[in-house]
């Protein structure tokens, strides 16, 4: 390598770094400072906790608040029960219009594809209405409903491609051993998706995880909060005490930062192959 | 009514293959037209009705919407609105977007080293809650906290710090930037994916010819991921335009100070459920999510008649 070329490939680091500092260091100091006391906070925020400096008196606060588990359990059963029934019945209607020939088969690819560009959070007036007709308001079912009516376009999508990459022999050797249709989709083809179901699971994850609108319209009742809005509803009300702001902060970002360290992968691999074609 | 490309397969029934349909399909698409299209048609729907002092709702016809347009009363907010709204949209698509086409112009380099740590790190912040990063970054702009008054005295910049989230003048692009901060990423991957695309062939024709890197870059490669540019505008202006998460996090739903980072999703929002200035009415409500609607709506038709044929005509 060269004078010029190592000239040009340390400016290139230095450019990315300085970008990646940008991204990072946000985030950083709101996790460093968590565990900081308070007089710390303000008058050294740059620096890391020390031993006379650290602290967990903003934890003892966060999760003294009892509804703090509350929040989590919400989240985990709402963002589990989403990415189930996504995965499944989306994989189940891709699986019909990828395979089956039938009249509106063409029609309903397209009206499926209708929610992969249109927010349904314009329909929101309609749908908290329903939900109340419904007697759903305050439920995780309503959320549940909700999410996985939002999810189906873009799942329906992705699993739809990949099911074209299954070999066609496979599917004709199993219908000649006599393998019912449903069958065949449940043990032969739904295991051969395990790739694309993991793509999909990640995409439905995150927004759901993170979403605060539908939240706050049809689940704002206390215990029935997800962990994004009770966070939202806690720093509101704990907007002077750094402290527990801080680490309410930071009770957020960790175990999402912990999924994406194990997921990233798994995510940048599905962002790079079907989104763009 | 038994037509050819509705007979089973080999020898099945009609009746059993309906039902072999209905078992695949129905879930998705009643869960999916009753929770998703049946809420956006109806809310269109009532856009056209008005409610009445006595609770009842009368047709209207579009004159809600003429209401909406025109009456100072709710014009000038939804004028307002759709000013921010475009403002924010611009501030997207002149800063987020070409921050990520050179970030992904730089990780698609040959032979660079750290290529997935800089990957997965500057992504990190989209995967982040917006309700989080807007906290974030009111704590790190406060006064109180001085953060960055901090670091621009580091920089001799001191006299440049000022309240950016309280000033009329400064909010709107303030909370602008830091969306584009969060969501940086997702151009930069998308990008960085058609980048990766192009066959290696051409880079090399184009510097046996002499051409350095950086005109590779813009030359041969840039006009060879308009496609993945055109998309990526796409989805900004969707998103931006169903945006509510960071203003209602960081402003709260009065978008203050003044209403000037009030967006389209923010007055929806207030315009629905009601505020310490108004009552809640569905009637408006629905008028404003019809008109996010048709302008969303008008943007998706723009990029696939327009943009996208435009593309495919000159592709090839």
């Amino acid at each position: 390598m060269n004078l010029r070329q190592q000239a040009s490939a340390f400016a290139v680091h230095a450019v990315l770094l300085a970008y990646t500092a940008l991204a990072l260091a946000p985030i950083i100091l709101v996790i460093m400072n968590s565990f900081k006391e308070r007089k710390a906070i303000f008058g050294a925020p740059l620096q890391l906790p020390s031993p006379s400096t650290f602290s967990l008196i903003g934890y003892d606060k966060v999760f003294g608040d009892s509804a703090i588990a509350s929040y989590y359990i919400n989240s985990i059963t709402v963002t589990g029960g989403t990415i189930f029934f996504t995965l499944l019945f989306g994989s189940m209607a891709a699986w019909a219009l990828a395979e089956y020939k039938f009249r509106f088969n063409t029609f309903l690819a397209i009206f499926l594809a209708i929610g992969i560009m249109v927010p349904i959070r314009l329909g929101s007036v309609a749908l908290i209405q329903l939900i109340a007709q419904l007697n759903l308001i305050n439920t995780l079912t309503a959320l549940i409903l909700v999410y996985v009516a939002q999810n189906i376009p873009l799942a329906v999508f992705i699993l739809s491609e990949f099911m074209g990459q299954i070999p066609k022999d496979l599917r004709e050797a199993a219908r000649c051993d006599g393998l019912s249709e449903y069958n065949i989709f449940f043990h032969i083809i739904l295991p051969l998706l395990r790739p694309a179901l993991a793509t999909v699971a990640v995409f439905t994850m995150i927004p759901v995880w993170n979403d605060l609108w539908f939240p706050l319209l049809l689940a704002p009742a206390r215990g029935k909060q997800t962990i994004t809005l009770g966070i939202q509803q806690f720093l509101g009300q704990y907007i002077t005490d750094w402290n527990s702001v801080l680490s309410a902060l930071a009770t957020a970002i960790i175990p999402v930062l912990i999924l994406y360290v194990i997921f990233s992968r798994q995510l940048i691999r599905g962002l790079t192959s079907g989104a763009v074609k | 009514m038994a037509t050819g490309s509705d007979a089973g397969l080999m020898g099945m029934s009609r009746a059993s293959y309906l039902r072999l349909l209905g078992f695949f399909l129905a879930p998705a698409v009643i869960i999916y037209s009753v929770f998703s299209i049946y809420p956006l048609l109806a809310t269109i729907f009532s856009s056209l009705y008005l409610r009445q002092i006595d609770g009842t709702y009368v047709f209207n016809g579009l004159g809600n919407f003429v209401t909406l347009l025109t009456d100072t009363t709710w014009s000038v907010s939804f004028w307002n609105a759709m000013k921010n709204n475009f403002v924010f949209f611009l501030i997207h698509m002149g800063v987020q977007n070409p921050i990520g086409i050179a970030l992904a112009a730089l990780l698609s380099l040959p032979q660079l080293k750290f290529r997935a740590a800089y990957r997965t790190l500057i992504f990190m912040p989209t995967m982040l809650s917006v309700v989080i990063i807007g906290f974030t970054w009111q704590l790190i702009l406060s006064p109180l906290w001085g953060i960055s008054k901090m670091l621009l005295q580091a920089v001799g910049m001191g006299a440049f710090f000022a309240p950016l989230l309280g000033q009329e003048s400064t909010a709107l692009i303030t909370v602008s930037l830091i969306s584009v901060w969060q969501f940086v990423g997702i151009p930069m991957i998308l990008i960085y994916t058609a980048l990766l695309a192009i066959p290696d062939e051409l880079a090399d024709a184009a510097t046996v010819d002499g051409l350095t890197q950086f005109q590779t870059f813009f030359f041969v490669k840039l006009p060879l991921v308009i496609p993945a540019i055109g998309l990526v505008s796409v989805l900004t202006f969707v998103n931006n335009f169903n945006a509510f998460d960071l203003i209602y996090a960081m402003k709260g739903a009065l978008a203050g100070p003044n209403f000037s980072s009030d967006i389209m999703g923010t007055l929806f929002y207030r315009t629905f459920f009601g505020n310490q200035l108004q009552l809640g009415d569905a009637s408006m409500g629905s008028t404003i999510a019809t008109m996010m609607f048709l302008i969303i709506l008008l943007g998706v038709m723009v990029y696939l008649f327009v943009i996208q044929r435009r593309i495919q005509r000159y592709s090839f």
